[in-house]
Parts: C-alpha cells; sequence; structure tokens
C-alpha cells in the first residue's frame, strides 16, 4: 500500500539499525513520547534491531492512560443518567474507573456509543432532539481541533442538547515536567508527529535549550521512528541539542494555524491532572467561559468522590519512563487487560498492554 | 434424573469478576473462552473430548458432524451478503471444518414485532440462494416473534449436520510439528464491510464481505487425499485468535510470516485509519488448513485451481463475490515449528523481527488518534 508499505521495508530497517549502531558509542536513553510510536515499536521489533546502548523509554503520550480516574468516573456517572446518549471514542470504553467502566455502563443499559469524531456525536444531538448527548472529549492536541469544532458548530446552530466532558491534555508541559524531575533519565525526545501536525514545533525549540534536549519531531512507521532515533542519537553523540523534523511529509514548523485558531478560539489553556502523575500546570485545555454551556460538568451535577487508585499500579512511574512495564510485579499477573489495575494495561497505545500483546508470553 | 458428584450449584466464574454479561463475552476473544472453559464445558462436557468448530458423531455406524450457530449481524444487509447468506455459509463452514460434506440445515428465525415483510422475504431468498450455493438443503425450522424493541429486526439460528465420508481426524489434536499452514485468500473483508455498513463510514471504494461456503474446497482436497491435520476458519477474532486457539488445543509453536499474509489496500487503509489490526478483523470466507508438510505444495496448487474456477462461476453471477475475490491468493503463510507445553503463535513483522500474536481479551476497539 502506497505510502504504508515504503516505510516497512525491511532492508532499509535493517539498514538504519546498522547506521545507528556505527554512529552509537555511549549509552543513550531517549523517550518516544507517542503511544502510537511505543505501539509501533512493540509491534514491529524496532526495540530488538538497536544496540544495546540506546535504551527506549515510553512516554505519557497515550491519551487513555492519562485521563484522570476522577474524571472516568464523572464519565460513568454521567453515561448512566437516564435520557442521556454518551459518546465516547473507542478505546476509551474499556478504561477502568474506580469502580466501572463506560462498557459496564453499557451492559447494565446506559446508551453509551462509540463515536470516530466529535462531529458524530453532534449530528446524534441533532436527531436526538428529546436526548442529551455528551462527548468524552480526551486527547492530545491532536484531537483537540475537532472537538473544538464540534463544540464551534453547536454554538453557531444553538444547539442546546450537546455537551463536552473535556480532558484535552498538551504535550510540552509533560515533556518539562519529566525533564525537571530529579529521577529523570530521558537524554533526547522522538516528539509526536501527529501532535506537531497541528501544533507545529516552535513551542519545543525553548525546551530543547533550556533543557540541553535533543527532540526530533517523528512519524509513527517503523523507518520514521528509526530514522527519528538515528537523528536523536547524532545530535547527542555530536553535542547538539536542537530540535529536528523527522515527519516532514505531515509536519510545517508552524504547524496548521486554522486548526490552532479554532483551538484558541474555543479552549482556554488549564492546569490538568495526569493520571498517575498529578496535577501539572497549563498542561491542559478546558473551555472558555464563552462555551461553558456547553461543559458537562457544569450541566450535570455529579459528585465526585475522592479516588482510590490501586496501591500497586506504578502507572505513573510507567508513564514519566522511569520504570518499564515488566519491572512492575503486578504485571502479567495480578495485572492483565481482563483486569487492568491501571490504564496503561487497558489502551492499545498504552505501554503496559503493549508490552503484554507483543512480547510478554515469550517471557 | 441422575446429578454427577460434583455438581456445583454456586457459579464457576467468580461473580466478582463479571457479574454481568458483556459484549466482550461473545467477542470470540479470552473473555468468551472463559465462559467456554468454565462454565460450559463443565456442566455439558464433550462427547469425546475434542473441541471443534462442530461436534463428530457416530451414528449407526456413520461419522456425523453437527453444529449450530446463531446470527445478530447488524445491520442485516451489508455489502457482499446479508444476515442470511452468512447463516447459511457460516454452519455449512463449520462442518467443512470437520471435514463433513454438509447436508441439512434447519433454521430458527427470531423476528422483531414491525419488521418489515419485505425484509423477511429478502433474507428468506438470500438463505436458499446461498444453500443452493452450498448444496445444502434447508429441512426444517422455528418462527418466533418478540415485542418491537426486543430484537433487533431479527436473529437466525441454523444448525446444521453433515456426514464424514473419510477416516481422517481433522482436529486440533492432529497438528504436529513441521505442518505447513495455509491461508485461502486476503484478510478483514467482512469486518471492515461490516463495521463500514454499520457505522456510516464512507471509504473511497466499497469492501464486500467475503462471505462464503468453504466446504467444497474442502472436499476437493479430501479427495485428493490431502492429509489434513486441521480446519478453521477465521471468524470473529481473525486469523490471530484461530490461530492461538489452534496452538492452545494442540499444544504447539505455529510461527506465521506478516509478509506472507496479504491484506487488500482498501482493507488495509481502514485499518490504518481506525487502529486496527486486520490480523484481528473477522472474515466469513477464509479458512486455514494445516496438512503434513509433504503435502504443502500439493495443497497450495489445488486451493489457487480452487479459487480461479469459483471465480469464473461468481463473476458471472454476482459481481460482488468477483469483487472480494479478486486479488485474492492462497499462499503458506507459516508452518508448526514445535510441540511446547503450552501454546504460541509467533509472526515475524513486516521488518524481520519476532513477536507473539495473542488473543484479545474483546472486541478490537478503534483507537483514538
Amino acid at each position: 500500500m502506497k505510502f504504508v508499505d515504503e516505510y516497512r521495508d525491511a532492508k532499509a530497517a535493517q539498514q538504519y539499525a546498522k547506521a545507528i549502531a556505527q554512529i552509537t558509542t555511549q549509552p543513550w536513553t531517549i523517550m518516544e513520547i507517542c503511544g502510537g510510536q511505543t505501539h509501533s515499536i512493540v509491534k514491529f521489533g524496532i526495540d530488538e534491531l538497536l544496540p544495546n546502548e540506546i535504551t527506549l523509554i515510553h512516554g505519557p503520550g497515550c491519551p487513555v492512560c492519562v485521563t484522570p480516574v476522577e474524571l472516568i468516573d464523572r464519565a460513568v456517572a454521567i453515561a448512566a443518567l437516564p435520557d442521556v446518549i454518551f459518546c465516547s471514542f473507542g478505546d476509551m470504553l474499556r478504561v477502568p474507573g474506580s469502580q466501572q467502566n463506560l462498557l459496564t455502563v453499557k451492559a447494565n443499559g446506559g446508551d453509551v456509543r462509540m463515536v470516530y469524531s466529535p462531529l458524530d456525536a453532534l449530528k446524534l444531538a441533532q436527531t436526538h432532539p428529546t436526548q442529551q448527548v455528551v462527548f468524552f472529549a480526551v486527547g492530545f492536541e491532536t484531537t483537540a481541533p475537532a472537538t473544538a469544532m464540534a463544540v464551534y458548530q453547536a454554538a453557531q446552530q444553538g444547539i442546546t442538547n450537546f455537551s463536552l466532558l473535556v480532558s484535552h491534555v498538551l504535550v510540552p508541559p509533560a515533556m518539562t515536567t519529566i525533564l525537571a524531575s530529579p529521577q529523570n533519565r530521558v537524554q533526547g525526545f522522538l516528539a509526536a508527529g501527529h501532535v506537531c501536525t497541528v501544533m507545529g514545533y516552535t513551542e519545543y525549540e525553548p525546551i530543547a535549550q533550556t533543557y540541553q534536549v535533543p527532540i526530533v519531531v517523528t512519524g509513527f512507521e517503523p523507518l520514521d521512528i528509526l530514522q527519528g532515533i538515528y537523528w536523536c542519537v547524532k545530535q547527542l553523540e555530536e553535542g547538539r541539542s536542537e530540535v529536528e523534523n523527522q515527519y516532514a511529509r505531515s509536519v510545517r514548523r508552524q504547524g496548521n494555524e486554522i486548526a490552532q485558531q479554532l483551538i484558541r478560539e474555543v479552549f482556554a489553556i488549564v492546569p490538568r491532572q495526569w493520571r498517575g502523575i498529578g496535577e501539572i500546570p497549563q498542561s491542559g485545555l478546558g473551555l472558555r467561559e464563552t462555551y461553558c454551556e456547553f461543559d458537562a460538568e457544569r450541566r450535570f451535577n455529579t459528585d465526585s468522590t475522592p479516588i482510590v487508585e490501586s496501591a500497586e499500579c506504578i502507572s505513573g512511574l510507567i508513564l514519566q519512563g522511569i520504570r518499564k512495564p515488566p519491572e512492575c510485579a503486578a504485571f502479567s499477573t495480578r495485572c492483565t487487560p481482563e483486569h487492568p489495575l491501571g490504564a496503561p494495561m487497558v489502551s492499545s497505545e498504552g505501554a503496559c498492554a503493549a508490552y503484554y500483546r507483543y512480547q510478554i508470553n515469550g517471557d | 434424573m441422575t446429578i454427577p458428584a460434583d455438581f456445583n450449584l454456586s457459579c464457576p466464574i467468580p461473580i466478582q469478576q463479571y457479574p454481568t454479561i458483556l459484549l466482550a463475552h461473545g467477542g470470540g476473544g479470552k473473555l468468551m473462552h472463559q465462559l467456554i472453559e468454565q462454565m460450559f464445558l463443565p456442566t455439558f462436557g464433550t462427547c469425546n473430548g475434542i473441541q471443534h468448530d462442530a461436534a463428530t458423531l457416530t451414528l449407526s455406524g456413520q461419522r456425523m458432524a453437527f453444529t449450530t450457530d446463531s446470527y445478530v449481524v447488524q445491520p442485516l444487509f451489508f455489502p457482499g451478503g446479508d444476515i442470511g447468506s452468512l447463516a447459511v455459509n457460516g454452519t455449512v463452514n463449520d462442518l467443512a471444518m470437520a471435514g463433513a460434506r454438509p447436508l441439512y440445515l434447519s433454521v430458527g428465525f427470531i423476528l422483531e414485532e414491525g419488521l418489515p415483510m419485505e425484509t423477511l422475504w429478502r433474507v428468506v431468498r438470500s438463505m436458499q440462494q446461498a444453500a443452493e450455493a452450498a448444496k445444502v438443503q434447508i429441512v426444517t425450522g422455528d418462527t418466533k416473534v418478540v415485542d418491537r424493541g426486543k430484537g433487533d429486526g431479527m436473529f437466525i439460528n441454523t444448525a446444521g449436520i453433515g456426514v464424514v465420508e473419510h477416516a481422517q481426524l481433522i482436529a486440533p489434536q492432529s497438528v504436529r510439528a513441521g505442518d505447513g499452514v495455509l491461508l485461502n485468500g486476503d484478510l478483514g473483508r467482512h469486518g471492515i464491510a461490516v463495521m463500514s455498513a454499520r457505522e456510516g463510514l464512507a471509504f473511497e471504494t466499497t469492501i464486500a464481505s467475503d462471505s462464503a461456503p468453504l466446504s467444497d474446497l474442502v472436499l476437493e482436497l479430501l479427495a485428493a487425499r490431502i492429509e489434513i491435520h486441521c480446519l478453521r476458519d477465521l471468524t470473529r477474532g481473525g486469523l490471530a485468535s484461530a490461530l492461538n486457539e489452534i496452538a492452545l488445543a494442540a499444544r504447539v509453536t505455529i510461527a506465521i510470516d506478516e509478509t506472507q499474509i496479504p491484506v487488500c489496500e482498501e482493507v488495509q487503509g481502514a485499518c490504518e485509519i481506525l487502529g486496527l489490526d486486520p490480523l484481528y478483523v473477522a472474515n466469513e470466507g477464509r479458512l486455514v488448513v494445516f496438512v503434513h508438510q509433504s503435502d504443502v505444495e500439493k495443497t497450495l496448487e489445488i486451493m489457487r485451481e480452487h479459487q480461479k474456477r469459483y471465480q469464473k462461476v461468481s463473476d458471472l453471477e454476482q459481481n460482488f463475490i468477483a469483487q472480494s475475490a479478486i486479488e485474492t491468493q492462497a499462499c503458506i503463510i507459516g508452518n508448526v515449528t514445535e510441540q511446547t507445553s503450552r501454546g504460541i503463535v509467533t509472526l515475524k513483522s513486516k521488518i524481520g523481527m519476532n513477536r507473539l500474536i495473542d488473543l484479545l481479551s474483546g472486541e478490537q476497539l478503534p483507537r483514538i488518534c
């Protein structure tokens, strides 16, 4: 298939692996930000192609994994209300809240629907005027423009039975948090290609400078990732810390300015809780005051009770790259995709699920 | 009535795990297996200890295969098929997977009050055509009607019997190290066709289901005296689940090569967009064949010849089947490498590295981004 197969070429992958080995003179630790990249790395076995000196650690870029339990509980509570159609992206449905997940709500009679776009949820609101349609708006900068468009259109068209439970998060503040941590091991980043398609990469330039880390904007196919690693290692070996763009077929330095404008129109930057990590200032998007009538948290009065997270789950350490999934005592024993203790075991982008599916059983 | 000594009234699946049935319990993944292993099998047992798509029984000296399947697909009509043709082909294929010649089917309709008569008529005609194509007769049936809102239009159950006219044991237990693993075409058409019809996803081209009877192909292989060790049609859960089930039951390692597995461009594109893995997407006209290593080439030849003939016939008859058969080539996708204490399926990825492919817990859910 064009634009896919070329980037999965075995010979080219071997050549890149060799080239990486040739320029590597000492151990380096590189973090891929995005869960989609983690998935590709484990699915194609890219990590096994790399020299031992290169350690890849898996970043917090899985929207499902970082959405706080409190918010999932709130989603569960709203979804269980009568006359509510609760819409969510597919892989959010299985993520455990403190008691239930959205699929259980569905099994108990709640109207929970999987949608592919927030605009589909808006359409449902138009066709079901007597019901309240709520969209669970999760994701990084990649999904934010579509959410913003749905809100914008709802406002334009005066649709009153549509609202959003918003949990959008931003990549750069998470990177800064990781870099500022005393436990940080990350020496270079592969930035998330699709996030940068929307946002561009100017905001990464000060991070690279301040923390003296190379950042390579990287795609998702095996050759993209290998090239991203090659560029990153090259910078590390040469003592440079710049922002480079490997994913130039999709990303421009300025990003998609129309999408950014839409995000700014609808959302303001707010502090946000990250599951397993805690609150990160200026790390999320919340609805602006002018659009607050679409805020499901205001529309539906659901109690938020304090949350007991599984004491065993070390998802916070996993998401910050401090530990790898197999280093968790519960991994694959008490925590499996059937009985996840934390979100990274649920989402297909979650680091724990990726390890479980592709490696664990092989020992 | 005799009650077995170990009869236990408590639910064998710990209730705190799943107090209610989830959709995933019918998804062909781990939860469904749990239900079968922990509730159905210990309660009902098997007639000869073999779990397969169809039960093989001996009645008055004649080996027979017997199976049943229910169909709840939405929408009722989709590109390349409908609930009726699916209900015939699915049961025919389950019989074929036991190496049987399918003969007779029963059909049970559960209809929802308010279903247009025209819809039922379309389905019934489609079942008749499918039965003719698969050379089976629908000989008995039942009709029930449920209240409006309680039936999703129409559910169909079919059961089927067939005769086993050979002495081979076609079951996971017969799989041996060295066996070749063959696949009769490209993956994922049915799952993507139904999903795009159900979710209203518009792709540039229409992907038609691969729904088709597999009995003729199986009977041809048997007639050519191929030493078939196991057959499995790839339905829910796709190739990955079928191979995992066989690996577990046979306690072997199955090694397959991703570069050998055909996936047509339309399906691959849809999977890329939705974040799905075609190895786990449903099919309704595909099977894997495990044969003795010395029969691999001959099997491949027969499968390809069969395909050519099938394509010609369907070209004349129905355009959509022709479309679904285009570009599909039977192929060797791997082999059984060793006996192990447990079942493992490994996949050589497109860039040449090995990884495991596991059973999914439930259905695949499209990813966020």
